[in-house]
């Protein structure tokens, strides 16, 4: 296949960037599409020309590093799928693609299409976790969790923290990720005792660092590769009530 | 050197707890006095951090990535071994001790492994306790599965993505220390040398990936918890920013490399899909609790479509060979008898380089949405990567390296041969021996970092004045340049090819002459061809762009620069020990059947190179392995 891509270039975070067009002029439907990339790179490296920079690692759609904008969608719009498990036999022969950084506030933009991440982490570290010490704890069956429960948990779980559903969301809002911290803890007997105090940690420190209000779009949901919920969000939302009025 | 890995002696049962007992300890009041540096922050370097941190040291911790979270634990699927018994099937510290060190094919430490074996079974509860959201049965209790190598079921898991969540607890850990004021994270830095005064590791010499800043970090002792090697194959299951570079610069300075002969090809990986591919996926070895494995009984079948083969026309060779482990034997076993399969033309899909994985008869017996359950996100990501239904068709898999069983040597307390070193994870070389059990790397990065290093780390900082050494200090200035010196180095040569282009060729001399299978002719031939490749390196290779941006060019080109270096010691092990054993497959030292001949007589002990210089013979230390508990047998599967 033959591509044109148009690629976001941007030299930092005070240069004002821009699109820059770029062919592909041998892909396979085979090859996944940062290994295309990998190609574009390879041949723009021969000509002694500045690479495209792009945040990857596991290439397994686990590590949430990869974290790129295809025609105006995160991840590349197809469901449940990381950029680096997207592959190019979605694509036809002649396509034009748009491939542009994580664009929100809360991400500045560190080279092309890498950008800072660093407000997620303040939301975790807000109140992302049990304060449970190392050793001195119960034994893992003393506290029977029910299957539906514990699945719930799992399935609030799964987010990899990758920030497209910031990416996608018009108010930039980072709810999706903090709601799915706070619901996996919160149903959980050893999450419970200090839910009240996570919410309002996080949703304050997700405030702090940038990040909008929800206005249910839902666009978070939709851009998810790993498919979380936006009842996480509702669920998130009542424990935020409860707080309040403890 | 005969070196000493000073284990505790007297009753296994006990020797842990004795070691502990007989520990030093650091007063509360002195322990924020000291600084910790912590490298990589995957569940080893994550656990460790946060533990050492909620115990009042200050520490440090550096990751390559833009999160602590990304680290590559994260892809680990399966699960997480313990102890526990809860199924009632007979398990026991001293089985899964026993299973561990058969596992390694009798070539890890007894010690070592009782340890691991015993605080296995406080992993869990410390997970649970964080809200891991363990896979649980109906009445809410926890639930296991079956892995290779074991015939109970021991092994815990979070659907298909055990290692994520266990990563997100140590993770969530490690975040409430940084709140804490006690770990100051320093994410997107890559260390480039350690900084040894007087013999003793005293800091790190760091590059800030975004800024090209090199930085000088000063710590009263320094832990490398930074994963393993295999990326030295180019095509592996790690991910694209693994390297051995955080150890070889540590081997550089003096640190012994044991065992870097023992790599693990991973059994079920999704096939090569063609030359610019640039990684191999796996899949998680739980998929043989249900899969079958086969291949066609005649050449010709090869091409025909699976479901066209008739039952009796189909080898299912891991149940014709091992009988009572079946589709369960360990992995080096299974890999093994994949290639065999292929090498004798039997093998399916692109290049007849797979075996089929079937499920047919597994969803017969279950039902689909059983196995969807199971494995459901395997098989999307199957499908994703190779447009195929297995739940329609079998699988095509082929073993593909995955994890480093080798790696710098330590002593019972994790500390290398260079003072104030110390290693975890899979960056040490200490339980799995030969070969690593599936659901075994998670247990010991975990162990290491939340049970293992807060208590034998205070053994060595009792012995060292908080601060003695800072980076005022002239070493690190030293260090500082050198660096420099070596990046400003790659950046001038601006030659022909890039170095993904070099990493590749490294990549097809090592799968070819020292993978699954080694010879002593195959040895020779990497060992002329690495040095070749290596010169041509530092002539031609062209890194674009300047140190003083993000530059994943500069950061390839140094990572491979170590590859070279290290790639060597690797083949000369592996020609140095002449036997077969675990992962380690020598085609001279193999039975009638074409099963591993180990020579206990001869190679029962840790080989750990010393380095000396490129191109100068590495000195070779041996640390003779002692079995007291268990009896040297050769392992049989079947």
């Amino acid at each position: 296949m033959k591509l044109k891509l148009h690629v976001w270039r941007q030299n930092g975070p005070d240069d004002k960037g821009k699109l820059e067009t770029i062919d592909a002029p041998n892909v396979s439907p085979d090859q996944s599409f940062l290994e295309m990339l990998d190609d574009v790179n390879q041949a723009l490296a021969i000509e002694g020309k500045d690479v495209i920079a792009f945040d990857h690692d596991c290439r397994e759609g686990i590590c949430g590093m990869c974290s790129q904008v295809i025609n105006g969608v995160p991840h590349g719009g197809q469901d449940r799928t990381t950029v680096c498990q997207l592959h190019m036999r979605k694509f036809k022969d002649g396509d034009e693609i748009f491939i542009e950084p994580w664009k929100a506030r809360a991400f500045p933009v560190i080279k092309d299409l890498v950008v800072d991440r660093g407000g997620l982490e303040k939301i975790m570290q807000a109140g992302g976790y049990t304060s449970c010490h190392t050793g001195g704890v119960a034994d893992g069956n003393a506290l029977p969790i029910g299957k539906p429960i514990a699945d719930y948990s799992m399935d609030a779980a799964e987010c990899i923290g990758c920030g497209a559903c910031v990416a996608s969301c018009p108010n930039s809002s980072a709810m999706l990720y903090t709601s799915a911290k706070v619901a996996q803890l919160a149903v959980l007997p050893q999450g419970k005792v200090e839910a009240a105090q996570r919410v309002k940690a996080m949703t304050e420190a997700a405030t702090e660092n940038g990040f909008g209000n929800c206005s249910n779009h839902y666009e978070c949901q939709a851009s998810c590769p790993k498919g979380i919920d936006v009842k996480f969000i509702s669920k998130l939302n009542r424990e935020y009530m409860k707080a309040l009025v403890k | 050197m005969i070196l000493d890995g000073k284990c505790p002696t007297g009753p296994i049962e006990t020797s842990w707890d004795r070691h502990r007992f007989e520990s030093k300890l650091v007063n509360p009041a002195n322990k924020r006095k000291y600084k910790i540096l912590c490298v990589g922050t995957g569940l080893a370097g994550g656990a460790a951090a946060a533990s050492l941190g909620e115990l009042g040291y200050k520490v440090d911790a550096f990751c390559y990535q833009d999160s602590a979270r990304r680290a590559h634990s994260i892809a680990a699927q399966g699960g997480i071994n313990a102890a526990k018994n809860y199924p009632n099937d007979g398990d026991s510290v001293y089985r899964l001790f026993y299973d561990t060190i058969k596992g390694g094919d009798f070539r890890a430490r007894e010690a070592d492994v009782w340890r691991l074996a015993q605080v296995s079974n406080n992993i869990i509860d410390q997970c649970v306790a964080q809200g891991v959201p363990f896979a649980r049965d109906y009445a809410g209790y926890l639930d296991n599965r079956s892995f290779g190598g074991a015939q109970v079921s021991r092994t815990f898991y979070a659907r298909g993505q055990t290692g994520q969540q266990l990563l997100l607890g140590a993770y969530s850990a490690l975040s409430r220390q940084v709140k804490a004021g006690t770990v100051t994270l320093h994410e997107r830095r890559e260390m480039l040398d350690l900084v040894v005064v007087d013999g003793v590791a005293r800091g790190i010499t760091c590059r800030n990936m975004v800024t090209g800043e090199i930085e000088s970090h000063w710590g009263d002792a320094v832990i490398l918890a930074t994963g393993g090697y295999v990326n030295v194959f180019y095509l592996s299951t790690n991910a694209m920013g693994c390297s051995v570079t955080a150890a070889w610069k540590a081997a550089r300075k003096g640190a012994y490399m044991a065992n870097p002969c023992y790599t693990q090809i991973h059994p079920t990986c999704i096939p090569q899909h063609g030359d610019q591919q640039s990684k191999l996926t796996l899949m998680s070895e739980s998929l043989r609790n249900d899969g079958r494995c086969w291949v066609p009984k005649k050449e010709e079948d090869c091409e025909k479509p699976a479901g066209e083969i008739a039952d009796e026309d189909r080898d299912y060779y891991l149940e014709r060979k091992y009988p009572s482990f079946g589709n369960l034997a360990p992995r080096d076993i299974a890999s093994r008898a994949a290639k065999e399969q292929c090498d004798d033309n039997r093998g399916v899909g692109p290049g007849k380089r797979g075996v089929y994985l079937d499920y047919a008869s597994a969803i017969e017996r279950v039902g689909e949405d059983t196995i969807r359950e199971r494995y459901g996100n395997l098989f999307e990501m199957y499908e994703k990567i190779t447009d195929e239904n297995a739940y329609k068709q079998p699988m095509r898999i082929y073993p593909a390296p995955h994890y480093a069983m080798g790696g710098l040597w330590v002593d019972y307390n994790c500390m290398s041969n260079v003072p104030g070193l110390f290693v975890l994870g899979e960056a040490n070389f200490s339980v799995h021996g030969a070969n690593r059990l599936g659901a075994s790397a998670l247990m010991q990065g975990l162990a290491d970092g939340y049970f293992v290093i807060p208590y034998t780390i205070a053994n060595y900082l009792v012995t060292v004045k908080p601060g003695e050494v800072k980076d005022d200090h002239e070493a690190f200035k030293q260090s500082a340049d050198a660096v420099k010196a070596d990046i400003d180095k790659l950046l001038s040569i601006n030659g022909t090819k890039t170095p993904s282009e070099f990493h590749r060729e490294l990549g097809k001399i090592m799968w070819e002459n020292v993978g699954m299978a080694r010879s002593d002719a195959s040895l020779k031939e990497a060992l002329k061809l690495i040095p070749a490749l290596r010169e041509e390196f530092w002539k031609n290779v062209k890194v674009v762009g300047t140190n003083e941006q993000f530059n994943q060019e500069l950061e390839n080109a140094g990572r491979l620069a170590d590859f070279f270096e290290f790639a060597e010691i690797l083949a000369k092990d592996a020609l140095n020990r002449e036997e077969s054993c675990g992962g380690h497959f020598r085609t001279e030292h193999q039975t009638d059947d074409g099963e591993a001949m180990r020579n206990d007589e001869d190679f029962c002990y840790v080989a750990a190179w010393e380095f000396k210089g490129v191109g100068v013979e590495p000195e070779l230390h041996k640390e003779p392995l002692k079995f007291d508990n268990v009896k040297l047998a050769v392992r049989s599967y079947k």
